[in-house]
């Protein structure tokens, strides 16, 4: 299966558009001497983006199955869940916390098992107990490695 | 025969201990549908921080070593490959285990991939030496070459569209540059105050492996895993490596395959398995077996994809160019200690070496005994939930990404390049060229400086880069790498245009 031509032309035009701001500023920023190598890379890169973005536009792409409305929208909840996690909830929760929280959450959004059953969450509980239990014996005993503590731990 | 006089060290308690560890725990993470070698290995590399070199290595080697194998044990009870290495082994191991031959498969599937593996960790011993006092012969120019090499001949061999391949290579050259440049201290391409100290390779590692895996689970929803099962009666090992025996041409052929394909920079072990399958049934006296739960079949993709395992290391220790994706992480995993590859891992580092290189020939023992007892068990845990597995994964690399220097600048560029690879990875581009990008683009900028400092003194950079044997062929190299994957592109575009034209 491949994408479609403007689902091939989107991410086209995205690396295009980072390509032409790679090379801009490689040509433009000072001192020249630092920017040497990435002149060098930009040209490469700007002549491969302009290529793959023709191709994409002459409906050549086909290379790529692209994502299915319902794999994005399958997709989008486990997406915001993480992207809360990491971008906001890890440290204004404390790291432990926001993990145990985004694991139960991803857990119980993707589990199969119907959300009715207090047994079922019950088992969810506590897998992500134990699952947070090995992960601070791995990370704050042994390692010894310092989490940002936030609003709880 | 140097590496004889530092075995001891892999038998140190912590060093054992810690080969014991990486060879179970690959197994299981091996079986796990969707968890990768590479991202296993990506996932372990913060944990050797606090680990001496020698010791790192040592549980990042056996973790790669196994996760290969382990990939049979539910390519053949689940049929599904537990890695892209093993496609090739649930073509006739699940067919086995239909046919209530599934211990007899999982058999043969660690015994041959222990007889590939240890000629490929052989080879490695044997040629790594060779090549590296090779590598003594190289300036600046030579060095700037192959780092450029190294990034087009992945992106070229890895990524169906050799376009993207080598884009995503640019943009991992691109992504070693943000920051603050080494020599003139000059702001570069600092688009966020996360970016201000650059990518660190691991966090990269981390996302641009494990997140889109974890994505890709996402995008699956919630639906009921239908995994076909089969039970597993016993069966005699001694009448496994009897049979083994009795099949040398497939052993045969998966061993020079793998080890052939490992020394190729980019191939990777899903060819190496799917070749030597391929070859193993056409030399075979049983062709039309093949298929159908032929024990060749399995002998013959599995001891090719450990037998590239070795090899592939070769050209990773000797000239930084790493011969598999796996590689390019543990090339990672190498220069986080501050140890480079090629005359300087040998010579100043020889004991961090062969320790290293011997552990893995251990870990191939190691990898057959708990591959053969523990192959039922791993199979159980393989059946984990998938939400359970992306849960994990996600916590996983969010806590390794933020260990590496206790910053959640790591954590947001982890995620951030993650979700970014997800989208990429679904219109053809390739993680393996990104990253090599990425972790060779600093060699290559600081040798392509040096080597512009040095021709200024002499008759101009054109000359010092393009000039001399060894420079025009690593050139030649850089082109046909880049040549025949264009090829082989427009080749496939004419069939391709050639069967739509026939359809309709």
């Amino acid at each position: 299966m491949t994408a479609s031509r403007i689902q091939h032309l989107i991410p086209a035009i995205i690396v295009l558009a980072v390509a032409a701001i790679v090379t801009w500023l490689s040509f433009t920023q000072q001192p020249a001497q630092a920017f040497l190598f990435p002149r060098l890379i930009s040209v490469a890169f700007i002549i491969l983006a302009f290529w793959n973005f023709s191709r994409a536009a002459l409906g050549q792409s086909k290379v790529g199955g692209g994502v299915s409305a319902e794999s994005f929208i399958n997709l989008m909840p486990g997406l915001v869940v993480m992207s809360i996690y990491a971008f906001f909830a890890a440290k204004w929760l404390g790291f432990y916390c926001a993990s145990f929280a985004a694991f139960l959450t991803i857990y119980s959004i993707y589990d199969p098992v119907p959300l009715s059953s207090m047994k079922d969450w019950g088992k969810r509980v506590f897998i992500t107990a134990v699952f947070m239990a090995v992960i601070y014996g791995l990370f704050s005993l042994l390692l010894k490695v310092q989490t940002p503590r936030g609003l709880f731990f | 025969m140097e590496f004889l006089n530092h075995f001891g060290g892999v038998f140190e308690p912590i060093s054992f201990m810690l080969l014991l560890v990486g060879t179970i725990g690959g197994l299981i993470l091996g079986a796990t549908p969707g968890l990768s070698p590479t991202m296993a290995v990506a996932l372990l590399i913060p944990f050797t921080f606090q680990l001496a070199p020698t010791q790192g290595l040592i549980l990042l080697g056996a973790a790669y070593t196994s996760t290969v194998a382990g990939g049979a044990v539910s390519a053949i009870l689940l049929k599904i490959p537990g890695a892209p290495a093993n496609i090739a082994t649930s073509l006739d191991g699940f067919e086995m285990a239909k046919k209530g031959e599934g211990a007899r498969a999982l058999h043969l599937s660690f015994l041959s991939s222990g007889v590939g593996g240890i000629i490929g960790v052989l080879l490695l011993i044997f040629l790594t030496p060779l090549l590296a006092k090779w590598a003594l012969a190289f300036g600046p120019s030579h060095l700037f070459w192959l780092a450029i090499l190294g990034v087009t001949v992945i992106g070229s061999l890895d990524s169906k569209s050799f376009v993207k391949g080598l884009l995503s290579g640019c943009i991992g050259l691109w992504l070693s540059m943000i920051g603050y440049d080494d020599i003139q201290g000059a702001q570069r391409f600092i688009f966020s105050s996360s970016l201000t100290g650059g990518i660190n390779i691991i966090p990269a590692l981390i996302g641009l492996f494990a997140i889109p895996q974890v994505l890709d689970m996402f995008a699956k929803g919630r639906r009921n895993a239908e995994i076909e099962t089969v039970q597993v009666p016993k069966q005699s090992i001694m009448d496994s490596a009897r049979e083994l025996g009795r099949s040398g041409r497939a052993l045969s052929i998966g061993t020079i395959v793998g080890s052939i394909i490992g020394l190729i920079p980019g191939v990777g072990g899903q060819i190496a398995g799917l070749v030597a399958y391929d070859q193993s049934r056409k030399f075979s006296k049983h062709k039309k077996k093949f298929g159908t739960g032929h024990s060749e079949g399995v002998i013959a993709a599995e001891s090719a994809n450990n037998a590239m395992v070795g090899p592939s290391l070769v050209p990773l220790l000797t000239l930084s160019i790493p011969g598999s994706p796996t590689a390019a992480v543990l090339l990672g995993g190498l220069l986080i200690h501050g140890i480079f590859p090629g005359t300087d891992l040998f010579d100043n580092h020889p004991k961090v070496a062969w320790t290293f290189i011997n552990s893995m020939l251990v870990g191939q023992v190691l990898m057959v005994i708990f591959g053969i007892y523990t192959a039922t068990w791993a199979a159980r845990i393989a059946r984990a939930p998938q939400p359970i597995m992306a849960a994990a994964v996600m916590v996983l690399a969010l806590f390794g990404s933020y260990s590496v220097q206790q910053s959640m600048s790591d954590v947001y560029i982890m995620l951030t390049l993650g979700v970014g690879m997800f989208f990429l990875e679904k219109f053809g581009f390739s993680a393996a060229p990104l990253v090599l990008g990425l972790i060779l683009g600093p060699i290559a900028e600081a040798n392509f400086i040096q080597g512009a400092l040095i021709s200024n003194a002499q008759n101009g950079p054109l000359e010092y880069f393009l000039t001399g044997p060894l420079n025009i062929f690593l050139v030649v190299l850089v082109i046909a790498s880049v040549g025949y994957s264009f090829w082989t592109n427009m080749l496939e575009q004419k069939e391709t245009t050639l069967e739509a034209g026939a359809k309709s």
